[in-house]
């Protein structure tokens, strides 16, 4: 039996290895910190990072002249209103020096005549994002981060680790229990300073553009630990995820350049441009928002003039072929291995989850309000407010993971912890006992359920009886789900797995549909067909924490930064 | 007239103690050989253990297994309406199905 408990000692816990763990467990190791970078998968291949296909958004100034605080106006815009200020100042203020950093180790951001070149991108007063060759800004930016990890000292890697539970000892955060999935053993770590770097929650919704792992696990370890989540009730969705047919080998956002470059039509089943019923007239062009494509999407199909999928068409058989393979030649021989034509068809698509705007609280030394415990990347809530601006999700990555790796150094420096006197260590042990009495049932299918219920329920558009039914929903199935795993042997049992993530899962799905429940508005990626106007008295953020099993939600006004840009 | 392929999956936590286990899945043309397995877990048995991070795009290299006596990606191996006989790769060591441990070496979590 390979069940026997193992221990590990660090000055600087790191949970996730995206983007935002590896610059934070650089960052904390060049500072001297002894360093555990954990993942629940492969070290830096998994979460979102690694998906990225285009654009980071950056006031780098290198071909057009531009300013941080330029970049940092389009962040509040595109947060309607409820950006917090500090945070989106870090992010705008310091994004130019992690972005030249990345370029010294060697990233290869795209360049003309020796300039880093930067794309226009929506929402953008101009041409500001970076990019690697089109489509492998993510692969890049992990790749290389990956090597930099592997050759900084003072960082020990450690894939299969799941945490399933902060440990806290009178409040301060000192390390955490996890399950190494390769064993099946529990582990808990003592750790000076934690960092989650989780990302975000788009495992929750059925169409999904990034990978399996992001579950929301970071929001509900900070929940339970005591800290507060800000602003979960905004989820963006991407309108034109690829949808049929079935196509394999590609990131489902792809037919975002497409668009851009191609123009496209969106045609419901009667062959009809519809965007003009809900006043956005294409004609061709690329110009229906994020929002806009996503309501008038899902109204098509609720008005049965869907695709049989349950999307709409998008078209690009106008197009002649050479101007298709002139814009996108090898994508255009990977979609003939996938059967598409796109001269002689057209393909479906519907809005898939993409991006977490809410997530943990933290203040700009990113620390959460429990000493010990800070938060980096997608993880972090309230710098991109109702709605994220296009390239920002990299870039927090970058700047939320250096300044917390920093922070969480400092912090180390004068803390001491004893995960062995932790107030929950013999509860996060009995929960991972595995010798208790395996349970016959379907976590899978379980799972399944809950991403249909989000996706039709608390998805792109909103309602009062849809989000009522949702929370019920989740409800039944944290009842089915009970408050102990089924017990279990060895390395990768899955019901044992599923359960864990399914305690995630429900309990941040809980705070995503109770957060939009109470937010009788629309605004940003919050669409209510109840309430279809912004109210001045919702321009608040919801905070999120949980006291004795329930969520506890209270509004407050967002954080405005003294000197804001003048 | 729905077309099936058949999955005959090897099962077990010991190279010298498995067994093989046939199932059914409904067949849509384009479909992964990933699509087939996340299928079964979900329908059939949620006891199957398979490991993937990235569904599709080819991106995170976890589900690499042995398809026919090939070893491939089961995200980008087509699903095709006949028997496929998948087992784990054989040069790794073998966690439990098709789940080996493919994790670098410095990558490996071993306690202090």
């Amino acid at each position: 039996m390979a069940n026997e408990l193992m221990r590990a000692e660090t000055d600087v816990l790191v949970i996730g290895s995206g983007a935002a763990g590896m610059y934070a467990a650089i960052e904390a190791a060049r500072g001297g910190a002894k360093v555990l970078l954990a993942d629940r998968s492969l070290i830096g291949r998994g979460g979102a990072t690694v998906m990225a296909q285009m654009t980071v958004a950056v006031a780098l100034g290198a071909e057009t002249p531009d300013h941080w605080r330029r970049h940092y106006d389009d962040t509040l815009a595109a947060g309607r209103g409820l950006c917090n200020e500090e945070l989106a100042r870090l992010l705008c203020e310091q994004a130019p020096d992690c972005i030249r950093a990345m370029d010294e180790w060697g990233v290869g951001w795209a360049r003309k005549e020796g300039r880093i070149t930067q794309a226009m991108a929506p929402g953008h007063d101009r041409p500001r994002c970076v990019y690697v060759d089109f489509l492998n800004t993510g692969p890049a930016v992990s790749k290389t981060l990956r090597t930099v990890v592997n050759r900084t000292g003072g960082i020990r890697r450690a894939g299969d680790l799941c945490v399933v539970d902060l440990l806290h000892n009178g409040g301060d955060i000192v390390g955490a229990a996890a399950l190494h999935l390769g064993s099946g053993a529990p582990v808990i770590i003592s750790a000076k300073a934690t960092i989650v770097a989780t990302g975000g929650l788009t495992r929750l919704y059925r169409r999904n553009s990034a990978s399996a792992n992001m579950g929301g696990d970071g929001y509900a370890l900070a929940l339970r630990a005591g800290a507060s989540l800000v602003d979960m009730e905004f989820v963006q969705f991407f309108p034109i995820g690829h949808l049929a047919p079935r196509l394999i080998g590609m990131d489902p956002i792809m037919w975002d350049p497409f668009r851009y470059k191609l123009g496209g039509r969106l045609l419901n089943n009667l062959g009809e441009e519809f965007t003009e019923r809900y006043g956005v007239i294409e004609d061709g062009k690329y110009v229906v928002t994020r929002d806009v494509g996503s309501y008038a999407i899902v109204k098509e199909v609720e008005a049965g003039r869907g695709s049989p999928h349950g999307g709409v068409y998008l078209s690009f058989q106008h197009c002649p072929e050479a101007a298709l393979r002139a814009a996108f030649g090898p994508v255009i021989d990977r979609l003939a291995a996938n059967g598409i034509d796109l001269t002689k068809t057209s393909v479906e698509v519907a809005p898939i989850a993409h991006y977490h705007m809410g997530g943990i609280a933290v203040d700009t030394k990113m620390q959460t309000g429990l000493p010990g415990l800070f938060a980096a990347g997608e993880a972090v809530g309230g710098a991109n407010g109702a709605n994220r601006l296009s390239g920002n999700a990299i870039t927090e990555a970058f700047v939320f993971g250096r300044e917390s790796g920093r922070r969480a150094t400092e912090y180390a420096e004068r803390a001491s912890a004893v995960a062995d006197r932790a107030d929950n260590l013999a509860a996060a042990l009995d929960l991972m006992a595995a010798d208790r009495p395996v349970r016959d049932f379907n976590t899978a299918e379980m799972v399944q359920t809950l991403q249909t219920t989000m996706q039709e329920d608390v998805g792109p558009l909103r309602n009062e009886a849809k989000l009522k039914r949702a929370l019920a929903r989740i409800e039944s199935l944290a009842e089915a789900l009970g408050e102990r795993p089924p017990g279990g042997d060895r390395g990768f049992d899955m019901r044992r797995i599923d359960w864990f993530d399914l305690r995630n899962m429900l309990l941040v799905a809980r705070a995503v549909a109770e957060a939009a429940l109470a937010r009788t508005e629309t605004r940003g990626a919050q669409q209510r067909e109840d309430y279809p106007q912004a109210s001045p008295e919702w321009a608040v953020n919801q905070f999120v924490e949980l006291r004795d099993g329930r969520l506890i939600l209270s509004k407050i006004r967002p954080r405005v930064q003294a000197e804001a840009a003048s | 007239m729905t077309e099936h392929a058949t999955l005959t999956i090897w099962r077990g936590s010991d190279v010298k103690a498995g067994r093989w286990e046939s199932y059914e899945v409904p067949f849509e043309p384009g479909q992964s050989v990933l699509d087939g397995l996340r299928w079964i877990r979900i329908n059939r048995d949620p006891t199957l253990a398979i490991r993937f991070s990235c569904i599709n795009a080819n991106a995170c290299k976890e589900c690499m297994i042995k398809i026919d006596g090939e070893t491939v990606y089961a995200c980008t191996e087509r699903l095709q309406p006949r028997e496929m006989k998948l087992a784990p790769l054989s040069n790794k060591k073998l966690v439990r199905d098709l789940v080996t441990e493919i994790a670098p070496p410095a990558e490996r979590f071993t306690g202090s």
